[in-house]
């Protein structure tokens, strides 16, 4: 044990006196913090919608204005012909073409009914779907409306309509930010968890000085302990940074306790550290380390349910991401970021993130036994 | 105090073969020489003699302690010095001395008297970073830092390689007065000319050891007269005297050509190297050096 305290002690302050990476390591996370969630928004807005209006009457003109009105939709054609308004598409100028027919008015109060035509690009497909979708709720919005503006019994004998009201819990205002900060937050501390752990093992490969440490009676678990702890501080240092962050940039506040954050942090640095730790007993450079690392953080990102769903993964898929403790650490953010889950609530996805941790470990041991003996 | 016993040792799944049976003991209190080229073999045997790497077979123990069962008291008793720097190039010259010394769980002032003398050079340089001093003090900090906690054993692999002849000497000096007070000292070197400073060195040549004993008695076991024959011309000198047939052997050395003949009183060589039309002929009967010994090991048939 007091071999280990000498090692944390040579480990700090070797970590503190390479100024530049610690400022990388706290500095960079901050800033990713600061501007991902900005740019990385999946509400979308600013729907370049452009307009075919071949009725002009009042009623196509409280349509238009009513599409504008939403918020989502920004008008930046209102062209005279179908082609005109394609080749707007086509020039990237709309990403919406809505055409309004002849006599738009006129059938929709003589024959109850009417169709608009809508022309999509869906190069960009999400973009597409949620135009396409708000646009519909608009075009519906607006059948009720007029409707409810016509007088009482003329449309009696219409099938009664089932509206759909829905509110949304736990984030009444759909605020996409305490969706995402959370999860990027996760992001961060992860790829810092597993490269720096794998890379500082490496270092002392590269260099020999695991050579010099390996003939002295220090024990395994002592320096593989001495290696980890420094990194499981650094982590906690960026993970209480990044709610700071949080809190004053992005008003994001947990509902649920610290505590219960905390604690999942610390199980969870313990999986991605023996990742970490993985790593560097299949690598005997940094480069290797590095390459290795980049795979698993990349796959991370992208599966693990940062900016899509899991659920609308295909089942392989899913059963894959169920190995990753980034998603369970994700799920756990977001339930007690916006819920206020308590630790029974999460306990499933702590009780997997150590399952997972348990195995990096041993595995990582195991192996390590193997190689330096 | 160090024995082995047909250790073998071999990389890639048996097809490099680092150590064929090697089999020697060094004494308590010995300052014992392995000394070979590059790959033969020297670091492969200090990392199996350190607990660092298994062997394929044989047996090795250590202060009568097994490399492989007792690994661990070993490395309470060994200190170690790689071939290539491996201390702590970000921490300073007094932090790594002061981190080896306590995870061997003891400190500086404890056994400052036996690094003393060779602590009190890289003083000095105490706050400097270690990646920062010159190739001769690193050996010297290397050194302090494998000693640190009194080790009975000393192992250091090529500690004067890339280092100058001013510095080497005196690392040798370093070596003499360790020896003196009681640890016995296994040393690797690719430099002939420093076998003399050992009490015994063991010849060793692509995992095999040629010859063990004293110097003297290895260059007494040379089996033939060695003559130096020089003339104005070394270079044709060099292809006339190997043409010659009653050559046994013939290397250039520096200026002269180190030569042994088959029937050792070959005297019309003279004769013929001036129907050649060399100037300046000489040869004279000369001691060989641990050179001439190491290059006739490796051919004996000639």
């Amino acid at each position: 044990m007091r071999s280990l305290f000498f090692l944390l002690e040579k480990e700090f302050r070797q970590l503190l006196r390479n100024k530049q990476l610690t400022r990388v390591l706290i500095i960079a996370p901050m800033i990713q913090l600061i501007i991902m969630p900005l740019a990385a928004n999946y509400s979308v807005k600013n729907i370049s919608i452009a307009v075919v209006d071949n009725d002009h009457s009042t009623f196509s003109q409280k349509f238009i204005s009513k599409i504008t009105a939403s918020g989502y939709f920004k008008l930046t054609g209102y062209v005279a012909s179908y082609p005109e308004a394609l080749s707007m598409v086509e020039q990237d100028k709309a990403d919406l073409a809505l055409q309004i027919p002849i006599n738009f008015e006129k059938n929709l109060v003589r024959e109850n009914s009417n169709k608009v035509y809508v022309a999509i690009n869906a190069i960009e497909g999400t973009k597409a779907n949620l135009g396409g979708a708000y646009l519909n709720s608009i075009i519906s919005d607006f059948n009720s409306e007029i409707r409810a503006s016509w007088p009482a019994g003329a449309m009696i004998a219409d099938a009664p309509q089932i509206d759909v009201v829905s509110s949304n819990w736990y984030n009444p205002f759909m605020n996409y930010n305490l969706y995402i900060v959370p999860a990027i937050l996760v992001t961060l501390v992860t790829a810092m968890a597993v490269m720096q752990s794998a890379f500082n093992i490496v270092r002392e490969k590269e260099s020999g000085t695991i050579e010099q440490i390996n003939v002295t009676p220090i024990k395994k678990h002592i320096f593989i302990l001495g290696k980890l702890i420094p990194f499981m501080v650094l982590a906690i240092v960026v993970f209480t940074l990044g709610l700071l962050v949080a809190w004053l940039l992005y008003r994001v506040v947990s509902v649920g306790s610290l505590l219960v954050l905390y604690i999942s942090l610390i199980v969870y640095l313990f999986a991605t550290l023996g990742l970490g730790l993985l790593i560097s007993t299949y690598s005997s450079t940094q480069q290797q380390a590095m390459s290795l690392s980049f795979f698993f953080i990349n796959i991370f990102n992208m599966m693990s349910g940062v900016f899509n769903s899991v659920d609308s993964m295909p089942q392989w898929a899913k059963n894959i991401v169920e190995t990753f403790p980034p998603s369970h650490f994700i799920k756990i953010m977001r339930m007690v970021v916006m819920k206020g889950s308590g630790l029974s609530d999460i306990a499933y996805h702590l009780i997997a993130i150590a399952l997972i941790g348990l195995v990096f470990n041993t595995w990582a041991i195991l192996n390590y036994r193997k190689t330096v003996e | 105090m160090i024995e082995l016993n047909h250790i073998k040792k071999t990389y890639s799944k048996g097809l490099v073969t680092a150590l064929k049976d090697i089999s020697f003991s060094v004494n308590h209190g010995e300052l014992f020489g392995l000394i070979g080229p590059d790959g033969a073999g020297k670091t492969t045997l200090f990392r199996i003699l350190t607990t660092l790497l298994l062997a394929d077979d044989g047996t090795a123990t250590v202060n009568g302690l097994d490399v492989v069962n007792d690994y661990k008291q070993i490395r309470n008793c060994v200190g170690y010095m790689p071939g290539k720097f491996s201390l702590y190039q970000d921490l300073t010259v007094e932090e790594n001395l002061h981190f080896f010394a306590t995870i061997f769980g003891t400190t500086i002032k404890e056994n400052y008297t036996l690094v003393k003398e060779i602590y009190q050079q890289i003083e000095p340089f105490k706050d400097r970073m270690a990646g920062k001093l010159s190739g001769g003090m690193k050996q010297k900090l290397g050194l302090c830092c494998a000693l640190i906690h009194k080790p009975d054993v000393l192992f250091l692999d090529e500690p004067t390689t890339g280092v100058d002849v001013v510095s080497r000497r005196e690392f040798w000096e370093m070596l003499r007065k360790l020896k003196k007070q009681g640890i016995t000292i296994l040393v690797s070197t690719p430099y002939m000319d420093e076998a003399n400073l050992c009490d015994r060195i063991a010849l060793i040549q692509k995992g095999e050891i040629l010859s063990i004993d004293t110097l003297a008695k290895i260059i007494e076991s040379f089996p033939k007269d060695l003559y130096a024959i020089k003339s104005a011309n070394i270079f044709k000198l060099l292809q006339d005297v190997r043409s010659y047939p009653g050559v046994g052997s013939c290397f250039a050395f520096g200026d002269a050509l180190h030569v042994t003949f088959n029937n050792s009183s070959d005297k019309d060589v003279i004769k013929y190297l001036h129907s050649k039309d060399h100037t300046d002929v000489s040869m004279k009967l000369i001691t060989p050096s641990i050179e001439d010994c190491f290059i006739h090991l490796l051919s004996p048939s000639i």
